[in-house]
């Protein structure tokens, strides 16, 4: 199956050059938003709807959708924000993005904008994205110089400024809350919801929040309609998608594939299956937050929405980490809890608490000082965070902590300082089961 | 408060970025992110002085600077070692090139050598994970690396001084699989348990 290339398209044309102005506009770039200043905000957000895009963040929500839940008739102010704070782990396609063709991502923008018409425009960078941000900076620079932002853009009467903003090391500022608590100066503590962003987002004002790869669907939709972009990937999940893929494997690398692309088809032909001498053990399909699908799950599965939530896993991110057999489910675990424990904000007991006391727990059988009840109060404590807490930081821990036990009992029991009765072990991965996500 | 100053051209600067907001704290992040150009790291001192100029309270101010791993609340080392530990780096081999900077300078994570030129930090997932292992060095990303690489570079930045608009990712070279046989965590587990091994029943 050949991508069609929505999103990367340009940049691998092009290569060391995609980011310029010149070059994208060689390539038929600022047509879309030409096009949409000339539709009226509600065509525009029709298209948006008929494309079936999806958020590609990792919640996975409708974005025409999201659009319309801007007020139009509010007489406060309404900002846009593009979530360019990527840290989730295993996922590195904004990135990719945002060095090669930022420019696409700023005309995603400015077509978001018009649909709900907002006058100024905030893109947040994680700090870490130093050189992404100055490869931005330049495009930003590039579209004030012609006229594509500041007053009347494009010779039109539409005023459009664009913020450009960075963090400073906080996997939770990508959270949508959590970023606009941090673009107004402070921690990135997620706010309870509702209100929601789109009604008291932003300064108290409704706020569009989108994903940067989200945002650089938007230009192909505008400018070939929601119909052309619907009719690539599968009935609900339409459209392509990035996917970064990490780990032992032939090349490594983001990826757009058409969204229900078979998974083993992907992990051997693109990839390069794995590293020789390395057996597949499972693979993460959607960054870290996701379910470990195993082997067995693999074969047959289709990455897509529905696709890999059948098998028990989510998109999600579009973070690809394939793991080998050369190490342990039990290690996995414990790096992923320590990542949760360290990013936690604080803010809710069961996740301030309860990541931290995974970790803890499987740091104790990995060093021989486990047992079987440390096994099952890991299981316990991940139900007594799943949908507990202000935001999904918790769960994001949870199901990876139930999934690893579920699926490799063997890496938890062999550890454990006492043996272990399998038969017990496996009822109590069986009351815990309606943890993990299912297909619904 | 009055010992706290900043050259003329990053007061502009921040004032400049503080019109940009529509609220004056929502610059926080920026201001602080030119405090700590300029000095290195955020001392109670600076914070007051950023308090004031965005209209919050230094507490205020405190919060954020700890709240956020980038920013500095104590000196660090000329170079700022950024080593990424989460899942795709580990699975790489990210812990042998942690091991090889740790027996080189002689610190830990989070210590900084005698001599001020070196910090070293255990850091979180940095978006590079299809080129691990990584790390980032003051503001440069550094992939594909290996214990050997790591050697040559530990060589390079002990012979000079930092530059300010070094940003562009080096990316090495995708080792090769002898490379990647000698740093895979063979497990994880093993290295961590000493070798014990516990009766499976």
């Amino acid at each position: 199956m050949s991508a069609p290339k929505i999103l990367m398209r340009r940049g691998l044309d092009h290569p060391g050059e995609s980011h310029r102005l010149e070059t994208y506009e060689r390539a038929g770039g600022y047509q879309a938003v030409r096009k949409a200043l000339d539709m009226s905000p509600e065509a525009v957000l029709d298209e948006v709807k008929k494309s079936g895009l999806r958020g590609r963040g990792g919640a996975g929500f409708p974005t025409g959708t999201k659009w319309s839940f801007i007020p139009r008739d509010s007489d406060k102010p309404r900002y846009l924000i593009c979530n360019s704070d990527e840290s989730e782990p295993g996922t590195f396609k904004d990135r990719w993005l945002l060095e090669n063709d930022p420019h696409l991502v700023l005309e995603g923008m400015m077509i978001a904008a018009l649909a709900v018409d907002s006058r100024l425009m905030f893109n947040y960078f994680r700090g870490e994205f130093t050189f992404p941000l100055e490869r931005w900076r330049r495009a930003v620079d590039e579209a004030y110089a012609k006229g594509y932002l500041g007053k009347g853009v494009f010779g039109s009467d539409r005023d459009l400024d664009v913020v450009t903003h960075y963090g400073a090391g906080a996997y939770i500022a990508g959270e949508e809350t959590g970023m606009i608590e941090s673009l107004e100066g402070k921690k990135a503590h997620p706010r309870n919801k509702p209100p929601f962003p789109a009604v008291e987002g932003l300064f108290r004002s409704p706020t569009l929040i989108n994903n940067t790869e989200t945002l650089a669907a938007v230009p192909w939709i505008i400018e070939n309609g929601g119909d052309a972009y619907a009719q690539y990937g599968t009935e609900k999940s339409r459209g392509t998608k990035l996917w970064s893929c990490s780990g032992p494997i032939g090349r490594p690398g983001v990826y757009e594939l058409e969204m229900g692309h078979d998974l083993m088809e992907f992990l051997e032909g693109d990839l390069g299956g794995l590293l020789e001498g390395v057996t597949l053990k499972g693979i993460i399909p959607g960054g870290s937050s996701v379910p470990v699908l195993t082997p067995e799950e693999c074969r047959g599965a289709k990455l897509d929405y529905e696709g890999l939530r059948e098998r028990g896993s989510l998109v999600g991110s579009g973070g690809f980490i394939v793991i080998g057999d050369n190490v342990s489910a039990a290690d996995c675990l414990l790096n992923l809890a320590h990542f949760y424990a360290h990013e936690s904000c604080g803010q809710c007991t069961p996740c301030r608490e309860g990541c931290g006391w995974i970790e803890q727990l499987v740091d104790r059988i990995l060093t021989g000082r486990g047992t079987q009840a440390d096994i099952e109060r890991i299981l316990r404590l991940s139900d007594q965070m799943v949908g507990k807490t202000i935001c999904a930081l918790a769960d994001a821990l949870a199901w990876p902590a139930v999934a690893f036990i579920k699926k490799y009992p063997e890496d938890f029991a062999a550890l454990c300082a006492e043996p272990v009765d399998r038969e017990a072990l496996r009822a109590a991965v069986g009351r815990h089961d309606h943890i993990l996500p299912r297909a619904s | 408060m009055a010992a706290f100053t900043l050259p003329d051209a990053a007061v502009s600067e921040i004032d400049r970025t503080i019109a940009r907001y529509p609220e004056r704290q929502a610059a926080m992040l920026p201001v602080l992110w030119v405090v700590q150009r300029e000095k290195g790291w955020i001392s109670a001192d600076a914070m007051a002085w950023v308090a004031d100029r965005l209209g919050c309270s230094a507490a205020t101010v405190q919060s954020v600077v700890t709240f956020y791993t980038m920013f500095d609340d104590r000196p660090v080392g000329k170079w700022k070692l950024q080593v990424c530990r989460t899942l795709s780096c580990e699975l790489m081999g990210a812990r042998a090139v942690i091991d090889r900077i740790r027996e080189r300078l002689g610190i830990e994570a989070g210590e900084t050598t005698e001599d001020g030129r070196f910090t070293l930090q255990e850091v979180e997932c940095l978006a590079s994970c299809g080129t691990g292992p990584m790390l980032q060095c003051n503001f440069r990303f550094y992939e594909n690396l290996t214990p050997e690489r790591m050697d040559a570079l530990l060589d390079d930045l002990a012979a000079r001084e930092p530059v300010p608009d070094e940003v562009e990712p080096v990316i090495y070279e995708r080792p090769d699989l002898e490379a990647y046989r000698a740093m895979f965590p063979a497990s994880m587990t093993r290295e961590r348990t000493g070798g014990a091994e516990v009766e499976a029943q």
